[in-house]
């Protein structure tokens, strides 16, 4: 961020109702939280029809709270992306299907221009993504442009396997080769794109040959789900950046054993939960900054 | 003579051609892994470190993966065939074995120990 300390800025912001500084000296192009010219949320792993108490007691309500703050935004964001897992797994199709209208029903009560979705594995995986498809009217794969930045969604969980595909690295290579090298970029997929780390699953198998294709290209960022915790890694200049969940927090890898959903903290309810506001530009890198979801 | 039965026969012991030296040559140890929905029979697995070992690997219900990332190891498991993977662990530690194709409610929780002591 120009001239001010992101931190800070965000103790400025308050957080409940956000008040973009385009003001303060040294934020000339300030319009969201990251600085950029633009700001758009990212909200990821609802996984609706979760219902663990122990875990998340408001597992019914906590997405109706953020999809609340969210509408409570002074600035609003340009546009709202789901990065995956909208809805808990189930061999049903036909539970399947409810969960997934109910997600649509209630993410269509958001106050913003414009609402992205894509899929995750609870979502996809069992049925290669045709639920999802009916219900989003959504390809699994898609780009969009917004202001001079190039979104490019890649899929690596409708195949049961962790993998984006030859058809589909295919794809993103036909796509790249009509932009610029200088075009900015910003992927958003579910999975870690890079080996996280595969004992937990938290990998997609032909991650790198997507990064191998992205490297030439100086301005990337890539915004994922999947791990339900923050976590920010780069290869190389290619920044990656995992979300929180809105239904329950995934422990870090080194301190516990096993993948472990983290218990609900009586003293700390929500701890772990929140969703992502992104300051976007031409001119800079996409930054993510996490907002908690607040009792 | 099937060549399993064969090993059994003969290479139980090895003796040198001066005598002075008896190397016990035992086939690898083979250890059955079973993958169902949602977890694998047995779901521990201890074995000495320098000890090698062959997985006899098999599916009931959906082509689960099994992957054993820290020995580079990840097979399909389809139902009705058997696979063999074979291992020779290098150092002591706890390493993660897990279905890697996505399976179902259970998937997150699918998963084992390979405790090599």
């Amino acid at each position: 961020m120009d001239g001010i300390d992101r931190r800070e800025f965000i103790k400025l912001a308050g957080f409940g109702g956000l008040v973009f500084a385009s003001g303060l000296p040294g934020c000339a192009h300030l319009a969201g939280p990251g600085g950029g010219d633009f700001h758009f949320l990212q909200l990821s792993d609802l996984h609706w029809g979760y219902n663990i108490a122990s875990v998340n007691p408001d597992f019914a309500g906590t997405l109706p709270k953020a999809i609340a703050a969210v509408n409570s935004l002074d600035q609003k964001p340009d546009f709202v992306v789901f990065t995956g897992d909208l809805t808990q797994t189930t061999d049903d199709p036909k539970l399947r299907r409810a969960r997934m209208q109910q997600v649509r029903e209630m993410t269509s009560k958001l106050n913003v221009p414009k609402v992205w979705y894509f899929a995750g594995e609870h979502d996809a995986a069992l049925d290669r993504g045709e639920a999802y498809q009916e219900t989003f009217g959504e390809t699994l794969r898609y780009t969009f442009d917004h202001k001079g930045i190039h979104f490019i969604v890649l899929d690596n969980t409708s195949d049961p396997a962790p993998i984006l595909g030859e058809k589909q690295l295919e794809w993103l290579r036909a796509d790249l080769a009509k932009l610029s090298r200088d075009q900015p970029i910003v992927v958003l997929t579910h999975r870690p794109l890079f080996s996280m780390y595969p004992q937990w699953d938290w990998a997609t198998r032909d991650g790198q040959a997507a990064i191998d294709l992205l490297m030439p290209f100086p301005n990337v960022t890539v915004f994922y789900g999947h791990v339900h915790h923050e976590n920010h890694h780069r290869t190389s200049h290619i920044a990656h950046h995992s979300a929180l969940s809105l239904m329950f927090p995934l422990a870090p890898v080194g301190t516990v054993e096993k993948k472990t959903q983290v218990p609900w903290n009586a003293a700390a309810p929500y701890k772990g939960l929140g969703y992502r506001d992104v300051g976007a530009g031409p001119r800079r890198e996409a930054t993510p900054l996490e907002i908690p979801v607040k009792a | 003579m099937e060549r399993r039965h064969f090993l059994r026969a003969s290479v139980g012991f090895a003796c040198c051609a001066a005598g002075v030296e008896v190397v016990a040559l035992a086939a690898p140890r083979r250890i059955a892994v079973e993958a169902r929905k949602f977890q694998f029979t047995p779901s521990e697995i201890t074995v000495r470190k320098g000890e090698t070992v062959t997985f006899v690997l098999t599916s009931v219900d959906f082509p689960h993966g099994f992957s054993l990332p820290d020995f580079g190891v990840r097979k399909d498991l389809i139902p009705g065939m058997v696979l063999e993977v074979t291992i020779t662990p290098a150092n002591a530690g706890r390493f993660h074995y897990l279905c890697d194709n996505f399976c179902g409610d259970g998937h997150d929780r699918m998963s084992g120990i390979l405790v090599v002591a």
